[in-house]
């Protein structure tokens, strides 16, 4: 296994690369940018033997990845930001038709105001698209996870598209070091893929069909088993991938969570700082932990009440916003424990929209207002923004 | 090779007379069965793909509305890539997929150079939605949005040009065809699956229930369109147009007003007051068309 420096960028692109696709359609978008170059110049230095297809939009780009996955290709591609929100509407239809297409995506925030920076916003915006939803905390990750979600995906049980988001600039233009696993070994990992249906005219089928009242509740029952499914699929895969490769994943991994007062959650390269706060905070004799969420769909729901039950405040971090609500992880946690007769006090805290930086002190600051909460017994302000520039309010 | 047996089977929901049906199956009799179709969202989907039927005998891929060029792009370069190469890829669109939505894909595919060939199946409006204007509807056409009144003449605007600009893209070929000349029809969609890369292939399928005429008229009016010369049947390898090749010249090409009269959408050029400035205005812009192409005999 060799170990090289990269981007986050690079370490998508090279996963991809490792994972032998047949067709990348793509267009630019900063800051994902670098993959379709990188995949470009593996093609041109003879270093990868696929089809790259360079679209007009990114509304092509996934609809050319539906074109060619459904004739049985292994098809990748990368975007992010307001790329998604374009190509939005396909990648409902991509999930719909049951085509295990991954995309690697540099979270970025939406407009208005335009932004580039880090920002989970682009994916957690497309959750119900019927994507299989990866985060990594660090470029490795990314590379991993694009291996991991090519495997998933194309599983029988699951056959469903999936993304792999690595944060803004903070990992798609950082660089990191990595290990890269070696090829013969990903090909016994990931070995060619058979699509059992496909567009063959040996075997003529329609895809894509008109689908009356009397049929489409059932096809969108059948396709939310498949994502439900592929929680046990996924489990499956990280562990034949810590066997093959000797690096752990887990849907959600705890950190110093055994007998911790207040669990932060967090999703990205911000649980990285978590640790470094957790760290800090335990020096001082505070019972904190944190917990990284790896997966985001399926959500691991049932993983996340067991690392946490035993917490008095689970305090989520949103680098999202749905306006009028609150953050999309927060309403979510709170759902899994509703029905629960005692469960932790739930907060949420808005943090890092757009790029600003999420600093150990943040954590700090969110400790202490989670603490305050479990002193009143009860949270009175359940969505707080944390960090704000109050000179431009 | 004409082929046997049918590939577009009976048994789909088009409305009587339609005309979209007669040419999808003039179409892919002529491609044969190995051939992968898209269709993008509309009228021909609705009435042939409701599952668990399917009214297509090859493989066929629906996913929305705009983007029939670019699913075909991507099944074009897997099939290459996967060695399955030899087999057709045709793109169904209507002009509202077309002409409007899905212009975009459409450019991107063509001037990428992808070996599809596309069709563009052309009733003039957004007929499963009920009738509503596009960029193909003619002028002086009512439609649901462009309703003729007291204030309005009905479409106020020229239909788009969208086999030229097609052909602008310099693609190795590019035809209009239409249902009453299927022979042409046939031989041109020949051309385009003998033609390596995209080609683009407009076909005018009146529809009884958007334009309002009695479903024994679809093949009449389609032929009076090219009659008096409001429909030119040409094609073109490449982007020279100085080589524009008519494929139906007209001798005493018949007034524009026949082709009007014969249709509901026009009925408000004749009556309760006859709109002379419009048809007048319709008629000289088709004698100029002629001219410019060459279609007199």
């Amino acid at each position: 296994m060799a170990k090289i420096t990269i981007m986050g960028n690079m370490a998508t692109a090279l996963g991809a690369k490792l994972s032998r696709p047949d067709v990348v359609p793509a267009y630019p978008i900063t800051p994902s940018t670098l993959f379709p170059e990188k995949i470009s110049e593996y093609i041109a230095d003879g270093e990868m033997d696929a089809e790259m297809i360079r679209v007009e939009s990114e509304h092509s780009a996934m609809s050319a990845c539906i074109g060619a996955s459904a004739c049985g290709a292994r098809v990748c591609t990368a975007s992010a930001s307001q790329g998604i929100a374009l190509m939005s509407e396909m990648m409902f239809i991509a999930a719909g038709m049951r085509l295990p297409i991954v995309m690697a995506v540099g979270n970025r925030a939406l407009a208005a105001p335009i932004n580039i920076w880090c920002d989970h916003q682009d994916t957690i915006s497309q959750r119900d698209t019927g994507w299989l939803q990866f985060y990594a905390e660090r470029n490795q990750e990314g590379l991993d996870l694009m291996i991991i979600a090519f495997k998933v995906c194309e599983d029988k049980r699951v056959l469903l598209p999936g993304m792999v988001g690595i944060d803004a600039f903070v990992l798609t233009h950082t660089t990191e070091a990595v290990d890269v696993p070696e090829q013969e070994l990903v090909d016994e990992f990931l070995p060619k893929y058979k699509l059992e249906l496909s567009l063959d005219p040996n075997k003529p089928m329609t895809f894509g069909s008109f689908g009356t009242p009397e049929f489409y509740q059932e096809f969108k029952y059948t396709q939310v088993k498949a994502i439900e499914k592929s929680s046990d699929v996924i489990d499956e895969v990280f562990a034949e991938f810590k066997k093959k490769f000797g690096r752990e994943y887990r849907k959600i991994m705890p950190y110093k969570c055994e007998d911790a007062d207040v669990i932060i959650l967090t999703m990205g390269s911000m649980s990285g700082t978590a640790r470094a706060a957790v760290n800090k905070m335990r020096e001082e004799g505070k019972k904190v932990g944190c917990c990284k969420l790896t997966v985001y769909r399926p959500f691991p729901g049932k993983e996340l009440m067991d690392l946490t039950k035993n917490a008095r405040v689970i305090a989520v971090l949103d680098r999202d916003i749905s306006p009028g609500f609150g953050g999309a992880l927060y309403g979510e946690v709170s759902a899994q424990f509703v029905n629960e007769p005692k469960h932790p006090l739930i907060t949420d805290y808005i943090i890092g929209l757009g790029g600003r930086d999420v600093l150990i002190e943040n954590f700090e600051e969110i400790y202490d207002k989670s603490m305050d909460a479990v002193k009143k017994g009860r949270v009175e302000k359940p969505v707080e923004w944390i960090n704000m520039n109050q000179e431009v309010l | 090779m004409k082929e046997e047996k049918e590939l577009f089977s009976v048994g789909h929901r088009a409305c009587a007379a339609c005309g979209e049906p007669i040419a999808v199956r003039a179409v892919l009799n002529q491609a044969g069965p190995n051939t992968i179709a898209v269709v993008c969202t509309g009228c021909l989907e609705v009435v042939s793909t409701g599952w668990p039927e399917t009214a297509w005998e090859i493989p066929l891929i629906h996913a929305a509305f705009e983007n029939s060029a670019s699913i075909a792009s991507g099944i074009e370069v897997a099939l290459r890539k996967l060695g399955r190469g030899d087999t057709n890829v045709i793109a169904f669109g209507g002009d509202g997929g077309t002409f409007d939505i899905g212009f975009q894909a459409l450019s991107g595919m063509l001037e990428r150079g992808h070996n599809v060939k596309y069709v563009c199946l052309d009733n003039e409006a957004y007929m499963n939605t009920g009738i509503q204007r596009c960029s193909s509807t003619p002028y002086g056409a009512s439609t649901t949005t462009s309703p003729a009144g007291k204030y309005s003449i009905g479409e106020d605007k020229p239909k788009k040009p969208l086999a030229a600009i097609c052909a602008a893209h310099d693609i190795p070929y590019t035809a209009t065809a239409t249902i009453a000349y299927l022979e042409d029809l046939k031989k041109k969609m020949q051309t385009a699956l003998d033609t390596e890369g995209p080609c683009f292939i407009h076909i005018l399928v009146p529809c009884p229930t958007g334009w309002r005429y009695p479903s024994e008229k679809t093949i009449e009016i389609s032929r009076i369109a090219v009659e008096t010369g409001v429909f030119v049947l040409w094609e073109l390898k490449g982007n020279d147009f100085d080589n524009i090749n008519i494929t139906k010249k007209i001798k005493g090409r018949k007034p524009v007003t026949e082709y009007l009269k014969s249709q509901g959408r026009f009925r408000h050029l004749f009556k309760p007051e006859m709109r002379q400035d419009v048809i007048d205005k319709i008629q000289k812009d088709v004698d100029e068309k002629c001219e410019r192409f060459g279609v007199d005999l």
